[in-house]
């Protein structure tokens, strides 16, 4: 494995902002974090590929509550609302740059 | 004479149900003892002083209709990722800084129907990322043995609280050892149920397929009864475990004796005095009818790895949601790659940041097979090591921690305070439950500190645990314990 990581790439997939310092910290630290968890490599050559032990848990698509008894509630932890919607900046855009 | 330093919930029950004080004085205690010694501490991040009293003149109330639960009126210290319906609750981190839930936990509700007194929300890590609080956005607590030394974590806060008699007990979450590990340095219990006893509805999710709330207390038995109190199924929480009714009944006296140490996996990284101390608690056990064997867990010396892929790539996909759109910080952009980035950029701290980078590299394209998915099939190897060992012995057992608290500022390297979760980890991996109880203590710089013994057992074998653990306590009489 090659113990160069693209942090930049990795943080713009995250959505997360990093300074130039923070950056070239990661750089250090995220391979030396990386180099470490390689460990197991040695070890799955012996453990089989596994398929995940799990299953969807859901509930009958029933008995709905009252409409609006939430939304006060949740929409006051909002950090910008229009009315009864939070409000966002646009996402998709019309035009290409 | 109401004496805190070696009240237990026990002791309390029995006092309260006699009448000897009521909830409200107890619970006036607490609350000048947080503002007398808190400010100095660093437990609590907030003190619900009037919701306290008015819970508890509702718990008195109870009280003397003779309709008390076994928790009516016990005075309790929450962990800042717990929801509590109107109150602030911010993981620790800026991001949540203000934010107030909107509903209550399962756990919250249990509580709330027993009347517990809600005293406050207890210092964490930032999103229980850390073993020491020192990754707080609010500033460290500190140990009340050492307060140049950390109190552990992510649950330092509230091992601190009940270590410090600030409250009777508390609830921490635990995802790699964050109960255990702060209950070992602060000399109190904690335990980590089976994965799935008790409902994570409600608690602001750090690794979903490793969280469990867990109670840290005084005594083995006080833990007993706040554990009765919140398990149970959940139907809101689709791991949650059905049936678990059996869990914590157990036969005092009568339970299986075989107990098996990992030899091979603790021949490296314990301190010396450590090390005699764990010995010397197998020795008293022996004496009181303990049978110690040692038992192959070859994959154990993988946990930490498979656990720092697993946990951060969870982590990642679960902190994904503080976005500055529904709730939380929201740093004002032009446009909404900017609000997410710089929202997350700044509302998070630097440990946060950096599991959140391990956990997208672990999982993106060209590398989740071989890190990701490698890790899920290591669990599984892990796992098997854990249930062919209960073939062979009732419970495992080590030290908690691999030395005692540690100071403010040593384990400065990201990789050596993840060390510090080295038989603490294998645990949720396996997502059996485990106890940690004081046992012993060494001598640092002219300071005793506590140390904790690790009880490991089956799934949803928490009775055996508290069996055992009485045992232990036995061989370590401490004020509080009754004859």
């Amino acid at each position: 494995m090659s113990s160069k990581v693209d942090v930049a790439a990795l943080a713009k997939l995250a959505r997360l902002e990093v300074s130039k310092e923070e950056l070239h910290k990661l750089e250090n630290e995220i391979p030396a974090i990386l180099a470490f968890v390689e460990t197991i490599q040695k070890v799955s050559a012996k453990a089989p590929i596994s398929k995940a032990n799990l299953r969807n848990v859901m509930r009958e698509d029933e008995n709905p509550h009252e409409t609006g008894i939430y939304t006060e509630s949740l929409l006051s932890t909002a950090p910008a609302r229009e009315g009864d919607r939070i409000a966002v900046k646009q996402v998709i855009k019309r035009n290409k740059e | 004479m109401l004496d805190i330093k070696t009240l237990t919930i026990a002791g309390a029950r029995r006092d309260l149900d006699a009448k000897k004080y009521s909830s409200l004085e107890l619970t006036k205690v607490y609350l000048s003892e947080i503002e007398k010694r808190d400010t100095e501490s660093h437990s609590f991040l907030e003190v619900f002083k009037d919701s306290a009293l008015a819970e508890a003149k509702a718990a008195d109330e109870r009280i003397y209709r003779d309709e008390s639960a076994p928790l009516t009126g016990i005075p309790i210290a929450i962990k800042d990722n717990i929801l509590i319906e109107g109150r602030v609750v911010s993981a620790g981190s800026k991001i949540l800084e203000n934010y107030i839930a909107s509903y209550d936990s399962i756990c919250t509700e249990k509580l709330k129907s027993q009347n517990v007194v809600f005293l406050g929300r207890t210092n964490m890590d930032e999103f229980a990322m850390g073993s020491s609080t020192e990754n707080s956005a609010f500033g460290p607590s500190k140990n009340p043995h050492d307060t140049a030394r950390t109190p552990g974590g992510s649950s330092g806060g509230s091992a601190a609280a009940v270590a410090g008699n600030l409250a009777l007990a508390a609830l921490g979450s635990d995802t790699g050892g964050s109960v255990r590990q702060p209950a070992a340095f602060c000399g109190v219990v904690g335990l980590k149920p089976t994965y799935g006893a008790v409902s994570r509805f409600g608690l602001i999710a750090m690794g979903s397929s490793l969280d469990q709330i867990g109670p840290l207390t005084k005594t083995v038995e006080d833990s007993r009864l706040l554990f009765e109190a919140i398990r149970g199924y959940d139907p809101n929480d689709s791991t949650s475990l059905e049936n678990n009714a059996k869990s914590g009944k157990v036969i005092d006296g009568n339970h299986g004796r075989r107990l098996g140490v990992p030899r091979a996996f603790l021949k490296e990284g314990i301190q010396p005095d450590v090390l005699q101390n764990f010995e010397k608690t197998l020795s008293a056990l022996e004496k009181a009818g303990y049978e110690i064997q040692d038992v192959e867990m070859p994959n154990l010396a993988h946990s930490l790895a498979v656990y720092y892929i697993v946990m951060p790539a969870e982590a990642s996909t679960n902190l994904a949601r503080f976005d500055g759109i529904r709730y939380g910080l929201s740093v004002p952009a032009d446009n909404i790659e900017d609000t997410y980035r710089k929202t997350r950029g700044i509302g998070f701290g630097q440990e946060v940041r950096r599991r959140i980078l391990v956990g997208t590299f672990v999982l993106s394209a060209g590398y989740a097979d071989a890190y990701y998915r490698k890790a899920r099939a290591v669990r599984e190897i892990i796992k098997a090591d854990f249930m062919n060992a209960f073939n062979s012995v009732d419970a495992i057992v080590t030290p908690t921690t691999p030395g005692p608290a540690f100071k403010f500022g040593e384990k400065s390297d990201p990789l050596s305070m993840y060390l510090e979760d080295i038989f603490t980890v294998p645990v949720n991996l396996a997502g059996v439950p485990a106890i940690s109880v004081p046992a012993g203590s060494v001598l640092r710089e002219k300071v005793m500190l506590p140390l904790g013994f690790q009880i490991i057992g089956k799934p949803e074998d928490e009775g055996l645990l508290f069996s055992i653990g009485k045992d232990v306590e036995r061989a370590y009489p401490a004020p509080w314990r009754t004859a």
